[in-house]
């Protein structure tokens, strides 16, 4: 046998080891998703700490550089931006604060949504409260739509004219001026995004009270436990991985979110780490705010890290699904129809009334102005020379959405932009599921895996942060980017990748291997067995992943916010233009706009997978 | 000249991480040979079929394949799958769920770009061979599983490979359903004469279907042999044990003198022996199968304790003292449980072990 090595020198067998190896289908994916992931994933984030780390162009006026005499060489390692936001005067205003207000917001919301999305999934899987199905589909509302509506609904009602502008509703209708805690700041922003998050704990939750063995609990009811005592004893702790799941994910969304504490933070200059960094960078400190990113990322890191370490397993961030066995539903005795006026009062409070709230404002001529004689249909469908009754032009003269060039412009974009996002999104999906599942266990493989999870752990606006300054030149073969719209592009694929990585691997592993391997030994190459065999195995997750992304992206605010310019800008960050000036009816349409989308959207996505949502977590 | 083997297997080990499946494997197939690689579950019955197939790559030894070396792992070879010529019904059948019939029958036709009509004409002749006809439009999940199975075994054959391996095809069925495949794929390997590698864990179908039986146990080859070969002459306990239905009767056996003549002394039985075979050993395991008793005035006493009548046949658990003994009776057995029955071994039909090694001795 030492005769044939000889025979066939070792470089040759060596050289044929790798051809082999590279002639694997697998290891062709994975090694371009590798090259890809360290592009798109793992550059970004060195580049974000080199440049905390380093001097930029602009840092030739901070005080500190001119005090000291230091030539700013831009791109030489310096400690001044951690020094600035960590230990300097400004320290106080421009991270203390901010980090407080973001940890207040965010357990304030993380409480008040995870108790009541819980206590609502209980009420819905686990009593006999009336009109269970449709309570289900209604409180899953504000988990398909964005955060933010309501944070614009929010201001349309209690918006006070102490900080300036048109009267809300709320004043309006009784004549008093909201009080300012009331208007804007923490509490507002906690309760605006409470209203949205807390459909997350529910759906979790639900998610595993439903896939309970309730053999468990009639168990020990047949033991003589009271039916607080099985609540306590055997329910919650069935429930509490994915109620503490559940919690996590919300406190690192909560690190994260912008839009709402924008609209209500801002104004009063209440500014949590999110709204901090993006003003840092609009004020070209973006030293400074790359020390915030890096702090926002520690913190999500460590709040995904105590998940892990608590669910045991990355894939705690997926929500549990199945059958468990029936239970008899809990009788709620007198208090059912209490229960159930509260949340009929809940479902139209918190979740009609800001979109309905929206809708009419955007139906007003004269934004603060709730009489019927203000209705127009202008912001909607207006022409741009259309006068009001005083032969004034409505809107400034602008035309209606649907028919303004420079909006449709924003929704061509948007539209645009979800689209290929979303193909590529879901493309890469496939390609990331091929090369974990198929080549699993090899180090390619758990490096693709571990790479692919790293977006997770970027809040959005840190990451459109790095990918602004990472693209702004030329690196590699990749030209500069700042300003195209294919940054855009890549930043939302980047981003999206956990998402896409789970549907991805999720899809096929459902493909039995074999299924494949039989067309191989039928004399198929890998491109007829990915086209005739794993692709229409795959379709459905294929699409529904498709769909999913689309809308995510569509509603995509904190992460594009940074990198739009007017001839790339989309959809909402016209909003957010527009609420910034305070020109609300327009906001308002593009935002009803987005909702509409966004709801057709998942209505088509559960055609096609006929699951629940408690499958797909969206943005 | 000896002719080439069919199928060449020398020295193939597969290891996941610490999990062995394979160990140091040796083996050789000869054209139309019907081989069933046979053992319990998780033995690497599945690895060497895969392996053999080229759709899982062994962490050592060679392959050849009608003399041609196709894996070699020194010499970093590997043939693909496709251009190994063989076919391959996998234990899930593997059944395309989105084709038809028709078209998970064609697929390999299809690739090799054949004119539609002859793929249609050779897709129809096969159905029909397979007795499958009008099932052509139908989906793998219409079907029953007798119906998958036969598609799986069309789908291999269509393609006419030399080798036809096939992985415990007849578990999924109902009883009935498998003793009438077993006939149908022994009548395929006969008129086919392709050589075949089938897999089972079931050795009935080992012994009613192979020309030749290997015994694998923990990715270990214990023997290779004619069903005839393993059966009688078993190379240890464990294939002695395996190959076995009901379960093999052992007893310790002490060999004695009785009349100057040597002879085994197991559970009452004396068992004549040549004194050539047994040398200088005094213990043995005696393993006698339940087939091979039977009754007579002169045999030993045993107490009838239990019955499992079968129709054809009659599983009889007889006790005395510490020895209990499964037999096997053809038809009804007339004797009722608590009765006493004298039996006796059938002359030289059982099988000595060495105590220490488990080698068969004799
Ligand atoms: N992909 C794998 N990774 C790790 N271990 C494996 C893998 N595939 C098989 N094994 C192990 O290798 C051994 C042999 O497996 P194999 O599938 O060949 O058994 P088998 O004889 O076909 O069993 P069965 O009769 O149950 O099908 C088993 O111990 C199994 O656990
Ligand atoms: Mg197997």
């Amino acid at each position: 046998m030492s005769e044939a090595v000889t025979k066939t020198s070792r470089t040759k067998i060596f050289l044929r080891r790798i051809a082999r190896k590279l002639s694997l289908p697998q290891k062709i994916m994975g090694l371009v998703l590798l090259i890809l992931l360290i592009f798109f994933v793992f550059l970004p984030a060195v580049n974000l700490i080199y440049t905390a780390f380093s001097f930029s162009y602009s840092d030739r006026v901070l005080p500190q550089v001119i005090e000291r005499g230091i030539t700013p060489t831009p791109g030489r390692f310096t400690l001044i931006h951690l020094e600035r936001v960590l230990f300097s005067p400004l320290t106080k205003n421009m991270f203390l604060i901010p980090l407080l207000n973001t940890i207040l917001i965010t357990a304030g919301l993380t409480i008040i949504a995870l108790s009541f999305g819980s206590v609502l999934a209980w009420l819905i899987v686990r009593t006999d409260l009336p009109g269970k199905r449709i309570f289900a589909n209604l409180a899953t509302i504000p988990y398909i739509i964005p955060a933010w509506p309501i944070a614009l609904a929010w201001l349309n009602i209690f918006k006070n004219t102490k900080v300036g502008g048109t009267p809300g509703l709320f004043e309006y209708l009784f004549r008093v001026t909201p009080p300012d805690w009331l208007s804007y700041g923490p509490i507002p922003i906690i309760i605006c995004l409470s209203l949205h998050y807390y459909s997350y704990a529910f759906i979790t939750v639900s998610g595993a009270l439903a896939t309970i063995d309730s053999r468990l609990e009639e168990t020990a009811e047949l033991l003589g436990a009271s039916k607080w005592q099985v609540m306590r004893k055997v329910t919650l702790p069935l429930v509490l991985p994915s109620i503490l799941s559940a919690f996590i994910l919300t406190f690192s969304r909560g690190i994260g979110s912008f839009g709402t504490p924008a609209f209500l933070g801002m104004p009063v200059h209440f500014f949590t780490l999110s709204t901090q960094l993006y003003s840092n960078i609009k004020n070209n400190l973006s030293g400074d705010a790359y020390v915030i990113a890096l702090v926002m990322i520690l913190m999500s890191g460590i709040s995904i890290y105590m998940n892990v370490k608590v669910i045991g397993a990355r894939k705690s961030f997926v929500t549990i699904s199945g059958k468990g066995f029936k239970a008899k539903p809990v009788a709620l005795g007198r208090w059912k129809y209490i229960i159930l006026i509260i949340l009929i009062i809940f479902i139209i409070l918190g979740v009609f009334t800001p979109l309905y709230v929206l809708t009419w404002q955007s139906l007003m001529e004269q934004d603060g102005n709730y009489s019927l004689r203000n209705f127009t249909l202008h912001f909607w469908i207006g022409r741009s020379d259309e006068l009001n009754r005083k032969g004034i032009l409505i809107g400034e003269g602008q035309a209606g959405i649907l028919r303004n060039p420079m909006m449709l412009n924003g929704v061509w974009n948007s539209i645009k932009l979800a689209l290929y996002a979303a193909f590529f999104t879901s493309f890469l999906g496939i390609i990331i599921g091929y090369a974990i599942v198929r080549d699993r266990g090899s180090l390619l493989s758990k490096l693709n895996d571990a790479l692919s999870f790293a977006p997770y752990i970027f809040p959005g606006i840190a990451f459109g942060a790095v990918y602004l300054t990472m693209f702004a030149k030329p690196i590699g073969p990749i030209p500069a980017l700042y300003g195209t719209f294919a940054i855009l592009v890549l930043v939302s694929v980047a981003k999206h990748v956990p998402y896409s990585s789970r549907t991805g691997t999720a899809a096929m592993m459902q493909v039995n291997k074999e299924l494949e391997e039989a067309g191989e030994l039928q004399g198929a190459g890998f491109l007829k067995r990915f086209v005739k065999i794993i692709f229409p195995l795959t379709r459905n997750g294929f699409v529904a992943g498709f769909m999913l992304s689309f809308i995510t992206v569509m509603r995509e605010l904190s992460l594009v916010v940074l990198l739009v310019t007017p001839k790339t800008k989309v959809l909402t960050t016209m909003i957010y233009y527009y609420a910034e000036i305070g020109f609300h009816q327009f906001g308002d349409a593009i935002t009803m706009l987005i909702v509409i989308i966004s709801l057709s959207g998942t209505v088509i996505i559960r055609r096609f997978q006929k699951t629940d949502l408690a499958k797909g977590i969206g943005g | 000249m000896a002719k080439t083997a069919k199928i060449k297997i020398e020295n193939l080990t597969k290891r996941w991480g610490n999990v062995e499946a394979i160990k140091n494997m040796n083996l050789t197939i000869e054209e139309g040979d019907f081989i069933t690689l046979l053992g319990p579950s998780g033995c690497g019955k599945t690895t060497t079929l895969r392996s053999i197939a080229g759709l899982e790559e062994p962490s050592g030894g060679r392959i050849y394949l009608d003399g041609k070396l196709v894996f070699s792992k020194e010499e970093e070879i590997s043939i693909p799958p496709s251009r190994r010529n063989l076919g391959l019904v996998f234990q899930s059948y593997a059944l395309w769920p989105h084709m038809t019939v028709f078209e998970n029958i064609a697929f390999g036709l299809k690739i090799k770009k054949l004119p539609k009509n002859e793929i249609e004409r050779m897709v129809l002749k096969t159905l029909s061979d397979m007795k499958l006809e009008g099932y052509e439009n139908r989906y793998p999940q219409e079907l029953s599983g007798g119906q998958q199975q036969r598609i799986a075994i069309a789908r291999m054959i269509i393609n006419r490979p030399d080798i036809y391996l096939m992985d415990e095809p007849l578990s999924n069925l109902d009883a009935k359903l498998r003793v009438d495949m077993r006939a149908e794929l022994k009548e395929l390997h006969q008129k086919s004469g392709a050589t075949t590698v089938y897999v089972t864990h079931d050795q009935v179908e080992a012994m009613t279907m192979s020309t030749k039986i290997c015994i694998m146990r923990d990715g270990r080859m214990h023997q290779v042999g004619s069903p005839e070969e393993v059966y009688r002459k078993p190379v240890d306990l464990f294939v002695a044990d395996f190959i076995s239905n009901p379960k093999m009767n052992f007893f310790e056996g002490r060999l004695i003198s009785k009349g100057g003549n040597p002879v085994i002394e197991a559970a009452g039985f004396e068992l004549k022996v040549d004194p050539r075979t047994v040398g200088n050993i005094e213990t043995f395991t005696v393993a006698v199968r339940p087939e091979d008793f039977f009754i007579t005035e002169k045999g030993v006493e045993y107490t009838v304790t239990n019955q499992l009548p079968a129709g054809s046949s009659t599983i009889v658990i007889v006790e005395r003292g510490n020895d209990k003994i499964s037999l096997l009776f053809e038809g009804h057995f007339k004797t009722a449980t608590g009765s006493k029955i004298r039996l006796s071994v059938k002359e030289g039909l059982f099988n000595l072990f060495d105590k220490g090694t488990g080698k068969r001795i004799y």
